[in-house]
């Protein structure tokens, strides 16, 4: 009986591997196709599954991607490194205030404001489309970093996430730092920011990815090709190369990918409890 | 008001204040100003506008196209969320037990969530290409297809939709299956203990307990997908174009269309005012229905 017991048991640890292998499988074939398509050499056509393997492998096709004489493509990643980097900082230092502000601070109006944050995430960005590129167009905005950056400079999702963060921060730390004569300004970011890394980081890269795979924000405030983002760079790169060269599409997407995968690696072991800290509670 | 409080609450409004400028700025302000947008027939091509009160919503109303492209909304939503959900569900399940490396498959499945929209769009052209596409090469292999007849499913209007329910339910597993685990952990251990003292099998403690317990974490994963659903752009813009034959012409891809190709932002922004109440509708029935669900539950 107890032999049976530990049979099950096995038997179904090798179920569920099988069955963890097999959707990794579904999930990842497109990813690894992508890289290995990347290395097969240029304007080859579409290999067929028997021939994916790249016998010699071409990695000169990421510096023909970059130094492409008709598409900027060192530049596209260069004007994302600036927005990115731009909004990340930007985003957490006001949204890091509000939420302190929230969390510990009683100020009138504190409730009614709070629900504001609350009830503009459920606004999508269909409704705002418009509005917000007239108003960009009369700041005379149209087509600089400050249309890619000033619109991502706060978040209500960040601030509803540090809140949430903040408020677990035992109350006595930032009162003990008020006798001992701290600011609030100097409490926020040498005790709540640094006891909260986790909320913090969270917030970092869900910011960073969020702007680094914005396609719809760049494509319209932004329209001569020096401005472009990776994301709206990536689909003119595609269709200024059809359907005819696959290669190097691929390396292109793997160069707007592979920032994105390294800070989530980096970022990914805070997620799970940031991603909860920001939905159930 | 004591000073103290005066200090504080002058303080506090002092930490808000940039965050508060910018979701007025960039929030509030532009819903205003969208609906003041869509009472003028508007063409910002060459900057003619002119008042036209509630007629930009009476020729949405009766416009075929939009109403075509509502229901490639409505549709794409009702298969892809529940079918995306209910993956989820069983991956978050398949990883919530004890076993070595399951954070790694956890990671692995979140990938298609963070990655780029258009590099995902571009690889999913790939699979569902007719000649050494992924898909057609396993139906090579099942013998479903042979090498003369391939199906070419993006451009054939009884299975492009299909191509981007497919994608929606890959890149949107990973973050639904985070918010299904964290469900998971809420649930106390004590109730299934109790429930295999009774002699439950597993189906029925996952019918009893598992499901009731996440009706909170389901509706929050079924308001926000949905949300997001109603709202596809991206891939439709890089797939199929809303074609073929405006098969996939879904309402998000139909409204860019209307402002930035044909320059009608009046009429656009009517029709994202309409898109919006549609989606305020469909989050407040599945409230209702699910809050419905739960008293079944507790009673």
């Amino acid at each position: 009986m107890k032999e049976f017991a530990h049979f099950r048991h096995i038997a179904k640890a090798v179920a569920s591997y099988a069955a963890m292998l097999l959707i990794a499988g579904f999930l990842m074939a497109p990813f690894v196709w992508m890289v290995l398509v990347a290395l097969h050499p240029p304007k080859s056509p579409i290999p067929a599954i028997d021939e994916l393997w790249p016998v010699k492998p071409d990695f000169g096709n990421f510096g023909r991607v970059l130094t492409n004489p008709h598409l900027p493509v060192a530049r596209f990643f260069l004007n994302s490194v600036v927005v990115a980097g731009a909004v990340v900082v930007g985003q957490l230092a006001v949204s890091a205030c509000a939420a302190y502000a929230f969390a510990r601070l009683r100020f009138a109006g504190r409730g009614i404001l709070f629900a504001a944050f609350l009830g503009s995430m459920m606004i999508g960005g269909a409704a705002t489309q418009i509005p917000v590129y007239l108003m960009l167009r009369s700041f005379g905005w149209l087509d600089t970093y400050a249309a890619l950056i000033v619109p991502g400079l706060s978040s209500a999702f960040s601030v509803f996430l540090l809140r949430q963060a903040f408020s677990t921060v035992p109350a006595e730390l930032g009162e003990a730092a008020r006798l001992d004569g701290a600011g609030e300004m100097r409490i926020l970011a040498g005790i709540f920011v640094p006891l909260s890394r986790a909320a913090v980081a969270t917030c970092a890269t869900f910011t960073f990815i969020g702007v680094w795979t914005d396609f719809f924000g760049p494509l319209i405030y932004t329209n001569s090709i020096s401005m472009r983002t990776v994301e709206v760079g990536l689909s003119i790169y595609k269709n200024a190369y059809g359907g005819t060269n696959w290669p190097l599409q691929m390396s292109a997407a793997v160069i707007v990918m592979a920032p994105l995968l390294l800070v989530f690696l980096i970022g990914q072991r805070y997620f799970v409890r940031g991603i909860t800290l920001g939905s159930i509670k | 008001m004591t000073r103290l409080q005066r200090r504080e609450s002058l303080l506090g409004w002092a930490f808000v204040g940039p965050a508060t400028a910018h979701l007025a700025l960039f929030a509030l302000f532009p819903i205003a100003y969208a609906a003041y947008v869509s009472t003028f027939k508007w063409n910002i091509a060459n900057g003619h506008h002119a008042f036209v009160g509630g007629g930009n919503y009476a020729f949405s109303l009766r416009e075929q196209a939009f109403w075509n492209a509502l229901w490639n909304s409505f549709r794409y939503t009702a298969v892809g969320v529940p079918l995306g959900m209910a993956l989820a569900l069983a991956v978050a399940l398949l990883v919530n037990q004890r076993l070595r490396g399951v954070t790694i498959f956890r990671t692995l499945y979140y990938i298609p969530a963070i990655s780029s929209g258009v590099a995902t769009a571009m690889l999913w052209i790939y699979v569902f290409l007719p000649t050494n596409g992924l898909v057609n090469v396993v139906l090579l292999w099942l013998h479903v297809n042979d090498k003369t007849h391939t199906t070419d499913f993006i451009n054939n209007a009884s299975t492009a939709m299909w191509v981007l329910v497919v994608m929606s339910v890959f890149t949107g597993l990973g973050p639904r299956m985070v918010l299904y685990l964290a469900g998971l952990v809420g649930i106390p251990g004590s109730l299934y203990e109790a429930a295999s003292l009774d002699g439950a099998s597993g189906w029925s403690s996952f019918k009893r307990i598992t499901l009731p317990m996440l009706l909170p974490t389901s509706l929050f994963v079924l308001v926000t997908s949905t949300i997001s659903a109603m709202q596809l752009f991206t891939p439709v813009y890089m797939i199929t174009k809303g074609g073929p034959d405006m098969t996939t012409d879904v309402v998000g891809y139909h409204i860019y269309t209307e402002a930035w190709v044909d320059f009608n932002v009046g009429l656009a922004s009517a029709k994202s005012f309409i898109l919006l109440v549609a989606i305020a509708g469909i989050s407040i029935v599945q409230f209702r229905l699910v809050r419905a669900n739960l008293a079944d539950y507790s009673a």
